[in-house]
């Protein structure tokens, strides 16, 4: 698994920063038992005697009149219907066994996986899913054991070929995402790239400008708790792409000279 | 000839009889833990790690319906003023228990079942109440994980040193005083998470001892706070490097 490491990409600038700031303000940072108010409690709370606290260290808003808490760190902890991209780790019987960046490791039986009949005493079952092979899938069930089933029937749901993978903290899935994909979908339009987000915390990127996507994939995530996100990623990325298209046409002129010259000498 | 560590009105090092050594804390100083901090008590300086919620290992040692905390407490060859034998002693073993206990209380086990958390927590350097030190780089690095925690577990130590009672022993006060007691103290529900003490005291002496350490437990709980809160706050409005 390649894994884009957050340490190689460059801090916050001064203009990210102020539009932070006004951000913070909507959104109130919060740590473990930071009481909340005296209403209802949402996700990432606890109540004593009527009182909410924040479990987490997050970001604390009131929605649909609920206190929830949205952690800053943590792991994947498994839902239904999440889309999840996983790793292929194990193969037992007619089910594979998926590492889906959670403690918990995930199941996909193979009537969720293959349509029609498979003679397991014929066909191997790596002909579907090698061992390190990447899919994206949907989660059908997890039961109170946190027994994970992982289901391949939705038409979103496939197997992932090449590209890379980047690691997100969970919590701010839906920032890269965006208001009806609006995020990813730029993202992808902008650098031309293909790309998967898991509900997990794994991104998918593929294609000619996958620095640049990963990149901007890192950005997002680290700046998730501030508006207007998606215009200003726009704009900063719409630059960024203008300044990849020339360093990319004269590279392209010089390797094709290369490959001239090489060719010159064979043909000596 | 020897001195005495306690003059008419201040301590040898210069500090008043309730007050702590100057505290340094810090969220998040390494980068391959899911979370980390760091914490020091003047020259006593702790680092700790958490790796988790994760699978078990060996898997005999789950349990079904909450997660288990693990914690191990090291203290590096070079953190004391003679070399300190690397590997696990009598005291590390000991000590690595009382900061689980002291610490799992404010944990939601139950949100994670079947998984451990592991927290390490290495002293760089010892001088005195090195156990307090580590519970409070482990809860820090415990929160910085995200992990799911009610609140923050603070830990001081307080004793009685030439018939004084003092804060937050250190250095010669620890080997020569006639009283150390380390406390660890849940604030939200004003629970006592850890209580140890050595020397001989009457139980009017030991009430007095406990009640300035929790005393010391409440400043430092706000320093800690602080700490974590500013660690967002630092990074979030870091310039370019």
């Amino acid at each position: 698994m390649h894994v884009f490491l957050r340490e190689n990409v460059r801090l916050i600038s001064m203009e990210e920063n102020q539009e932070l700031e006004q951000a913070k303000k909507e959104r109130r940072l919060v740590i473990p038992g930071d009481h909340l108010g005296d209403e209802q409690a949402g996700h990432g709370t606890y109540v004593v005697e009527g009182k909410v606290y924040s479990k987490y260290i997050g970001l604390a808003e009131v929605r649909n009149g609920k206190h929830i808490v949205i952690p800053l760190a943590g792991v994947y902890s498994p839902k239904r219907g999440d889309g999840v991209i996983g790793k292929i780790t194990d193969i037992i019987f007619q089910k594979w066994i998926v590492d889906i960046n959670s403690p918990y490791e995930a199941v996909l039986p193979l009537s969720d996986a293959v349509e029609g009949f498979v003679d397991l005493t014929k066909e191997d079952l790596t002909r579907y899913f090698d061992y390190g092979d990447i899919i994206f899938a949907e989660i059908s069930n997890v039961n109170r054991q946190k027994q994970v089933q992982l289901s391949m029937r939705s038409p979103k749901c496939r197997k992932l070929w090449g590209g890379r993978l980047i690691k997100v903290t969970p919590a701010k899935v839906p920032r890269i995402i965006g208001r009806q994909g609006s995020m990813v979908e730029m993202i992808k339009k902008l650098t031309g790239t293909q790309i998967v987000v898991g509900q997990n915390g794994i991104v998918w990127v593929r294609g000619d400008n996958e620095d640049l996507a990963a990149e901007t994939v890192l950005t997002v995530e680290r700046l998730s708790h501030k508006g207007g996100l998606t215009d200003y990623i726009k704009e900063t990325l719409e630059k960024k792409v203008a300044e990849l298209k020339p360093v990319k046409d004269e590279e392209k002129v010089e390797e094709a000279e290369e490959n001239l010259e090489e060719s010159g000498e064979e043909e000596l | 000839m020897k001195e005495s560590k306690v003059k008419d009105e201040k301590r040898v090092d210069g500090r008043d009889f309730d007050e702590t050594r100057p505290i340094e804390a810090k969220a998040g100083i390494l980068h391959r833990a899911q979370g980390s901090a760091m914490f020091k008590f003047g020259s006593t300086m702790a680092i700790a790690g958490v790796f988790g919620p994760r699978k078990v290992f060996p898997k005999h040692k789950e349990k079904a319906e909450r997660a288990i905390l693990r914690t191990d407490y090291r203290m590096a060859p070079f953190s004391t003023k003679e070399r300190s034998r690397p590997g696990p002693s009598r005291r590390s073993t000991e000590i690595s228990f009382v900061t689980r206990n002291a610490i799992l209380p404010v944990i939601v086990t139950e949100d994670f079942p079947k998984t451990s958390i592991d927290v390490v927590v290495e002293v760089l350097q010892a001088d005195a109440s090195t156990r307090c030190c580590g519970i409070n780089a482990a809860v820090l690095a415990l929160a910085d994980a995200g992990v799911p925690m009610r609140d923050l577990v603070v830990s001081c130590s307080a004793g009685k040193v030439n018939g004084k009672i003092i804060l937050d022993i250190a250095g010669e006060e620890d080997t020569e005083g006639e009283v150390d007691m380390p406390v660890a103290w849940y604030p939200k529900r004003k629970e006592i998470t850890l209580l140890q003490m050595d020397g001989i005291v009457t139980p009017g002496e030991a009430k007095e001892i406990l009640h300035l350490a929790l005393k010391g437990c409440e400043r430092i709980y706000k320093d800690m706070q602080e700490s974590l809160r500013s660690k967002y706050t630092i990074e979030e409005s870091k310039g370019d490097v």
